[in-house]
């Protein structure tokens, strides 16, 4: 029950018809797991909580980057280096005490994801890579929950509620009727190379809030079976019906193999230590970096900046006749232009650096 | 004509156009003709087959063609079909 000082709280919300004190109740019962704290779940919590979301369950095992505060907006520059999740905890109670908070500073994995989820009424997808939105998908179907989605790209963003249960005790469509497999690794740019404007998690997670709240409340028409598509830069927005398939979920899966991640053919490498000893001997090999020329400007090891995306149209600036050592921040992305210009041109002397600009600076640190 | 809309992931392959005019009459026809039209961009929207991947999905107005005959949908001056792609980000 709500108490005089909740009811004073939440006093916009009980003013609308349609939602009342009925609603709010409802609210203050629901139980919602937010996975991911990030650009999608920043805003989606701060509403949650606000809005009066009895328990909330945070997923993310990820700590504050400096970075991350062009979009995560429950963080600040005195959260730098903290986890997100504990974080976002002590600001969200901060914001609401009426709220009870459990966190889960851990990665959801196959192992885990159900016996997490189990407690919750409905799910809330925030995170940032297909492997783990394919689990969390499949955990919400198996586990019998309404998923509520949502998902970035630079300017432009998806929204839709999976695997909601109608009256009639029948299942709307979920994330694998609309994408039954996931892109190949690569083809959708990773955080670095792709990018995000840093508003539309804000008016995305927003949305996602909306509609865990119509979900938890009964309040108007979720989006179930269609999905909302936004592109901010030309502000066009279309919703397009997601069909139900015959697509079956039957146990929790090794989504890194699905995904085809760690399933590649290993590259050649060598190690930023090597890399240092054949600069200071003097030893011919040519540097490429194929990073973003943004991320170029801000730090780089004198190599031959080539990005990946035009690594293929620019495959003639690869040395042929001498050892090629290519890199980027990590090392993923030139690990995939190596077999890019291996299955292409036939390369033989590509090799990766080991751990990419990243682990140089570690050893410069050194 | 049908014009194509291309999503933000696709369109380093076609010069940064969101939106691409077509030929053909069918679905088929006009996606295939998309990707003569930017090479670069086949390998990522066709199988060897020249089926269309199964990890987009093409719509019509807002109907899955799934919904409609498929490959086969007729398409007009005035369509507008969508490539819509899986995308994953959020928490970054």
């Amino acid at each position: 029950m709500l108490d005089n000082k909740e009811l004073a709280r939440y006093a916009r919300h009980i003013s609308i018809p349609e939602f009342g004190r009925e609603g709010q109740e409802k609210l203050k019962k629901a139980k919602v797991l937010v996975v991911g704290s990030g650009g999608l779940g920043s805003p989606l919590l701060l509403y949650l909580a606000a809005a009066g979301v009895g328990h909330l369950g945070i997923v993310d095992f990820d700590v504050v980057d400096d970075s991350n505060l062009q979009r995560q907006v429950l963080f600040t520059v005195k959260d730098v280096g903290a986890s997100k999740a504990e974080t976002a905890k002590e600001r969200l109670l901060a914001l609401n005490p009426y709220v009870n908070i459990t966190v889960y500073n851990t990665p959801i994995t196959s192992d885990n994801a159900l016996d997490i989820i189990k407690d919750y009424d409905v799910v809330a997808d925030g995170t940032d890579n297909f492997p783990t939105r394919y689990l969390v998908n499949d955990a919400s179907v198996l586990a019998g929950k309404v998923n509520v989605y949502a998902s970035i790209f630079r300017f432009e963003g998806q929204v839709s509620v999976f695997n909601y249960l109608h009256e009639d005790g029948t299942r709307g469509p979920n994330y694998r009727d609309m994408f039954p497999e996931p892109p190949p690794p690569g083809l959708v740019p990773n955080c670095a190379e792709g990018g995000v404007l840093g508003v539309l998690p804000g008016i995305i997670g927003s949305m996602q809030a909306a509609e865990v709240i119509k979900v938890i409340t009964g309040v108007g028409d979720p989006l179930v079976g269609r999905m909302f598509l936004i592109d901010v830069a030309s502000f066009t927005t279309r919703t397009l019906k997601v069909l139900k398939t015959d697509v079956e979920i039957k146990e929790l899966i090794d989504y890194q193999q699905f995904c085809g991640i760690g399933v590649e053919e290993p590259v050649k490498e060598v190690t930023v230590e090597e890399l240092e000893s054949l600069k200071n001997n003097g030893a011919d090999f040519q540097l490429i970096d194929v990073r973003e020329p943004h991320e170029f400007e801000a730090a780089n090891l004198d190599g031959l900046l080539i990005p990946l995306g035009e690594i293929a149209k620019h495959h003639d600036k690869v040395a042929k006749d001498k050892q090629v050592i290519i890199h980027c921040r990590s090392g993923k992305r030139s690990a995939t232009a190596i077999r890019e210009l291996q299955d292409l041109y036939g390369f033989d002397n590509l090799y990766n650096l080991k751990g990419g600009i990243l682990a140089y600076g570690e050893l410069v640190k050194k | 004509m049908a014009k194509i809309i291309i999503p933000s992931p696709l369109r380093k392959f076609t010069d940064n156009l969101t939106t691409v005019a077509t030929s053909g009459n069918t679905v088929q026809e006009a996606i295939l003709d998309l990707a003569t039209q930017y090479q670069g961009l086949r390998k990522h929207i066709l199988d060897t087959e020249q089926n269309i991947r199964s990890f987009i999905r093409i719509y019509v107005g807002e109907e899955d063609i799934n919904a409609l005959d498929k490959e086969q949908t007729a398409v007009a001056e005035d369509t507008v079909i969508s490539i819509v792609p899986a995308i994953a980000g959020g928490a970054y």
